[in-house]
């Protein structure tokens, strides 16, 4: 007997196990390891099968569970960034910008559209964290204003859902007043009285938090998505400890009084325009 | 004893052989008063010639200097009579957020601003002038108090930022800064925001939002220090002085990018070598700016200050 037992999963993983899976055929759940075909997955809503795992997803995939029959318009899909600051770290951030449209197919890191969800019209924004970490610059500001605005002149709901690492450096000045200019303009969404209904999914972080994400009307959230202000490591640091279970998660924030539901993908659609329906006065 | 930047040390050692001349006169009554003179005009140019051209590093420093004045020291200084106000109502009192009633040339104004410490025990008394929730929610309180009896509200900024602790997380830290961006951008009295030191980020930003948003001509403010831009894109701290530059966080920068509405002078050799001739700038500009904004009807006032952050964003 050795001297030594291991007792972390993982360490253990027998060779068959560790099989390396070809991309785009299987899915194998980070969490528990569960492996389905991407078909299955796809039919699961990107959710694991084996333990409940939500796997982020991008606009592609949330457009497709909320709107009816997937019909849609987008609202400016051309807008693309500029680059105010010449901003230049190891890379500058046109050639960044050019990268991450390449290797996503996206614009920038949010995506806006306009449609029937279960028979209601609403404006949708959703935010994708493959570009450049959903971070928050001078095109998410403007498509969230300009969201708002198509909500305002069409009487309907502005939902958002949010993915991000908070806001993006490249933009510096530039990104933080975005937050400035959500917030701005939502309040002009409040006038009107039509509702803001706010979707959090894992992650939401930084200026994205500290904005829009956290004014919805309604704060929603995927379960298990991490959502904080700093970073779980930046905590980490801070406090000079290691972090308890379970914290900055949905399940934590609901239960510390800033979200209203916590709600699984699957029914995502449903609680959504039930919640919507019921935000309006009936006789 | 005044402390001195490492590009300041010209100016320092100028000081030092002025100082030693009055030794000299006062021991043994020798003359030396065209010395002397000639030593303030070199200190003077020599001060000018430093000072016009800082690097954006420099002004960081210039910034954090440690005998800049804070918060409580311009409103102390600024004001004929001062009441602090403090609290929440809700969860406590947060000491690196201070707040309340000041008579500015006769007139009442709501002060808020973060407060750092000036040696090492105030320092963490004042959690370094990073806020919690309840900070922002204290300037919340006062805000809507000022709303309620037509009181203009005047912000002074100087933050490394929103505290990032594990309870500023369980207490809401991104709730709490959203909730003043909304309901600043409604307030019915003017604001006027003035970063005095460092405007670091959300902590900055949430008592950011005002009709006038000014920046002292030595401070910064950004969506990041250039310290911990650096560890994130460059991985470490050693591009501190590149993500100075990049950032283009100086007054200037931020007021031709159209961010902010103006830059306030200071005093030769900054804030911190005339801490009376900056009072005395800020307490002038201040009374103007509310006189000017007082006289707009307050729900243009907010229409304007809509618009305002609505252009703000670079895009095709």
């Amino acid at each position: 007997m050795g001297w030594f037992k291991r007792i972390k999963s993982g360490i253990t993983t027998k060779s068959k196990d560790k099989k390396e899976i070809p991309e785009g055929l299987w899915y194998k759940c980070p969490s528990c390891k569960h492996v389905a075909t991407s078909e299955e997955q796809e039919k699961l809503l990107w959710v694991c099968e084996g333990c409940g795992h939500h796997e982020r997803i991008g606009s592609e995939e949330y457009f497709s569970i909320l709107f009816d029959n997937n019909e849609f318009k987008e609202l400016n899909p051309r807008m693309v960034s500029g680059d105010p600051l010449v901003f230049t770290d190891t890379k500058a951030y046109p050639d960044r910008l050019a990268k991450s449209q390449a290797a996503t197919g996206l614009k920038d890191a949010i995506r806006t559209a306009y449609g029937p969800i279960d028979g209601q019209n609403a404006v949708v924004a959703c935010m994708d964290f493959r570009f450049i970490g959903g971070s928050m610059g001078s095109v998410v500001g403007e498509k969230i204003a300009r969201g708002i605005d198509y909500a305002i002149k069409n009487e309907c709901p502005f939902i958002c859902l949010s993915k991000s690492g908070g806001a993006r450096m490249m933009e510096a000045g530039f990104s933080l007043m975005q937050m400035a200019k959500t917030s701005a303009k939502l309040t002009q969404l409040a006038d009107a009285k039509l509702p803001y209904i706010s979707i959090l999914t894992d992650p939401t972080t930084g200026g994205v938090t500290a904005s829009f994400a956290m004014l919805g009307d309604l704060n929603i959230a995927e379960p298990k998505a991490l959502i904080g202000f700093a970073g779980p490591r930046v905590v980490k640091e801070t406090i000079g400890k290691d972090l308890p279970e379970g914290f900055q998660r949905s399940e934590f924030v609901r239960d510390h009084g800033f979200l209203d539901y916590i709600v699984e993908r699957s029914k995502l659609k449903s609680q959504l325009s039930l919640s919507l329906k019921m935000l309006r006065k009936t006789n | 004893m005044r402390t001195y930047l490492d590009f300041e040390e010209p100016i320092k050692e100028l000081h030092e052989q002025l100082e030693k001349t009055k030794e000299i006169q006062e021991k043994s009554k020798v003359d030396v008063k065209t010395l002397t003179s000639d030593l303030v005009q070199k200190i003077e140019q020599t001060t000018k010639d430093i000072f016009a051209s800082l690097t954006p590093w420099q002004r960081v420093q210039l910034s954090r200097h440690p005998q800049r004045p804070y918060t409580l020291g311009y409103i102390n200084a600024m004001t004929e009579e001062f009441i602090e106000l403090h609290g929440d109502r809700n969860f406590g009192d947060d000491h690196a957020m201070v707040g309340g009633l000041g008579m500015l040339n006769g007139r009442s104004v709501m002060f808020i601003g973060q407060q750092k410490g000036i040696n090492t025990k105030m320092r963490q008394y004042r959690n370094f002038g990073m806020a919690n929730p309840e900070g922002y929610r204290k300037a919340l309180r006062l805000m809507k108090m000022a709303e309620k009896f037509d009181i203009p509200v005047v912000t002074l900024i100087d933050t490394p930022g929103a505290f990032p602790g594990l309870e500023a997380e369980e207490r809401g830290q991104g709730e709490a800064i959203a909730k003043n961006l909304m309901e600043m951008v409604k307030l019915r009295v003017p604001v006027i925001c003035v970063i005095i030191g460092e405007g670091a980020s959300g902590g900055a930003l949430g008592i950011g939002i005002g009709d006038q948003v000014v920046m002292l001509e030595n401070s910064w403010y950004s969506v990041i220090s250039p310290e911990n831009c650096s560890t994130i894109l460059w991985r470490n701290w050693d591009h501190k002085i590149e993500a100075a530059d990049a950032l283009k966080l100086t007054s200037m920068d931020m007021l031709n990018n159209k961010l902010i509405d103006g830059v306030i002078s200071e005093p030769l050799g900054g804030a911190h070598a005339d801490p009376e001739g900056m009072f005395e700038i800020l307490k002038k500009e201040l009374t103007e700016r509310i006189d000017t904004l007082e006289k707009i009807d307050p729900e243009k006032r907010i229409k304007n200050r809509i618009k305002k952050f609505s252009a703000m964003g670079e895009f095709q």
